[in-house]
């Protein structure tokens, strides 16, 4: 019976999260076109754009391999999986316990790899440019998650999210720096990671700045729709680990009935529209950056990440 | 009580070795200013707090004079020394970034070490403040050293001197005397710069100090 429940929690997570990262891009438009004065797409825009990029006919260049036309299934997959293994509205999620946090991370690690290949794969130049700066960026961000993975275990003594989640609305937790360090830093990785502004513009196909956008080029119907799923998929996971690492609060806990579950949902629905408002608002505030100063602003976050455990040690040493 | 005491003495300590690095991490003037102010005002929380958790009200004084010279009065006279020399558009690059942070990490690691072996027995407040206070000092030397303009040495310098009121109020009972001297030659010494300053400035025409490296001496 309780495996029933936790698996039932866990489908209604990967539905979840499934369903509502198109809505967390939407509104993160919207919100970002009426700072801007404009009135913006409907919130609903990006559903209608996957069932139109799926409707569409797939064109595939003469050149591309068979990698190209399986990375994006891959990458939606890989990408999936984990953003279905970060707690969202509950923890003891039946999954979350055969991946912790540094499976997560591998995870994303690997569909990164896999579309870095695709980007290189067709051999047009936008694709080389797309994925060497991916590249460049992720051996910084990289490291930074790591760092930042082994604070968290440091304090909560464990690498399961439900565990640090558990820990961290406990008393034990208390004030540190090493956590707001820790925070600060995943913060600027999330930005990177996504393609959001200071590292990369998510709506330009001006070909000197584009990161992301350029590795996807040459895709197009149902595989660019997977692919522009599995990147807001991966927004939303970032978010919704911020807010299971750093804000868990209202998460409903093992064991809990319906009705802590509803509050769940609730609080997490809130927390997503506070996340993409704060997105929306510090894109709107800021400029994108020189392509060769982003590995300093990222490798602020690794800094910051490594001086956490640092400072870490020297707490835990007392 | 103790916890939360202990917890919020530990954030403003290890804010302002942030703050440090944030220092070493601007490469425009104004805003090395900005943040050297941020810094007296994250000294000025720490030193308050202290005295707050230690019950030493002479320590509120060492943070009024924190805020009042560090946070307001010189960074106010360094930009209006900057705007005078019209170097406020200059960027420095002395050392590469990547260089610097990885070196400001490594002493942060190195005065950690150092204090945690040293002090052992210590009160852990007094410890860990002495080990960031420590680190401010480090991350103000390296600042002093990577920079070749001569008005991010002084802040360098500065920096420098916010780590030593640090350790100073963590470590209880520093005499007010000494303190409030510390505040003044600090202030002495800011004036000296500060005409330093403008004397390299008329004979090199440049407040870079690597034109002194080149300079052979007078020739009348």
């Amino acid at each position: 019976m309780v495996v029933i429940g936790e698996l039932a929690v866990q489908i209604a997570q990967m539905l979840v999260v499934l369903l509502l990262a198109p809505l967390l891009i939407g509104f993160v438009r919207k919100v970002k076109a009426r700072l801007l004065r404009r009135r913006g797409p409907p919130l609903l825009q990006p559903y209608r754009d996957l069932v139109r990029l799926a409707r569409k006919e797939a064109v595939i260049a003469n050149s591309a391999s068979w990698l190209f036309r399986f990375v994006p299934y891959l990458v939606f997959a890989a990408t999936w999986v984990s953003a279905s293994l970060v707690p969202t509205f509950a923890t003891g999620l039946l999954y979350s316990w055969s991946a912790d946090l540094i499976a997560i991370i591998a995870l994303l690690g690997s569909a990164r790899f896999f579309l870095a290949l695709a980007g290189m794969d067709v051999g047009t130049s936008f694709g080389g440019i797309g994925s060497s700066r991916e590249a460049m960026f992720a051996t910084l961000a990289e490291p930074a998650l790591i760092m930042i993975v082994f604070t968290l275990a440091l304090v909560a003594g464990s690498t399961q999210l439900s565990t640090i989640a558990a820990f961290m609305t406990s008393p034990a937790a208390g004030l540190r720096v090493s956590l707001g360090m820790a925070l600060i830093a995943l913060v600027i990785v999330a930005l990177a990671e996504n393609a959001r502004i200071p590292v990369d513009n998510p709506a330009t196909h001006l070909e000197l700045t584009m990161v992301h956008e350029a590795m996807v080029l040459e895709y197009s119907g149902r595989h660019l729709a997977l692919l522009e799923l599995a990147s807001w998929l991966k927004l939303l996971l970032y978010v919704s680990l911020i807010a299971c690492l750093f804000a868990p609060w209202g998460i409903a806990h093992e064991g809990k009935n319906f009705g802590a579950q509803a509050v769940g949902v609730l609080t997490y629905v809130s927390k997503l529209a506070g996340a993409g408002l704060s997105l929306a608002l510090f894109e709107t505030t800021i400029a994108k950056m020189r392509v060769f100063r982003v590995p300093e602003f990222v490798g602020v976050a690794l800094m910051l990440a490594f001086l956490a455990v640092l400072l870490l040690f020297v707490s835990v040493s007392l | 009580m103790k916890g939360i005491a202990f917890d919020l003495a530990h954030l403003l300590a290890g804010a302002l070795v942030l703050v440090s690095f944030m220092l070493l991490y601007q490469n425009r003037l104004y805003s090395l200013l900005n943040v050297f102010a941020l810094q007296a005002v994250v000294l000025t929380l720490s030193v308050a707090w202290q005295a707050y958790i230690q019950r030493a009200p002479h320590l509120y004084i060492t943070a009024a004079i924190a805020l009042a010279f560090k946070a307001i009065v010189i960074p106010i006279a360094l930009h209006r020394i900057i705007a005078r020399l019209g170097i406020h558009r200059e960027v420095e690059n002395v050392v590469g970034l990547g260089p610097t942070m990885i070196a400001a990490m490594a002493l942060v690691a190195l005065s950690m070490v150092v204090m945690l072996r040293v002090n052992a027995g210590a009160d852990p407040l007094a410890r860990e403040d002495l080990a960031f206070a420590l680190s401010v000092v480090m991350l103000g030397l390296l600042m002093m050293v990577t920079r070749s303009n001569a008005v991010s040495q002084v802040v360098g310098f500065m920096s420098l001197e916010n780590g030593l009121i640090l350790a100073a109020a963590g470590a209880k009972g520093m005499p007010l005397v000494v303190e409030i001297s510390v505040a003044f030659s600090v202030l002495v010494a800011f004036i000296v710069i500060g005409v330093f300053l403008f004397r390299i400035r008329e004979r090199f025409d440049t407040v870079d100090i690597e034109a002194l490296d080149r300079f052979q001496g007078a020739r009348q």
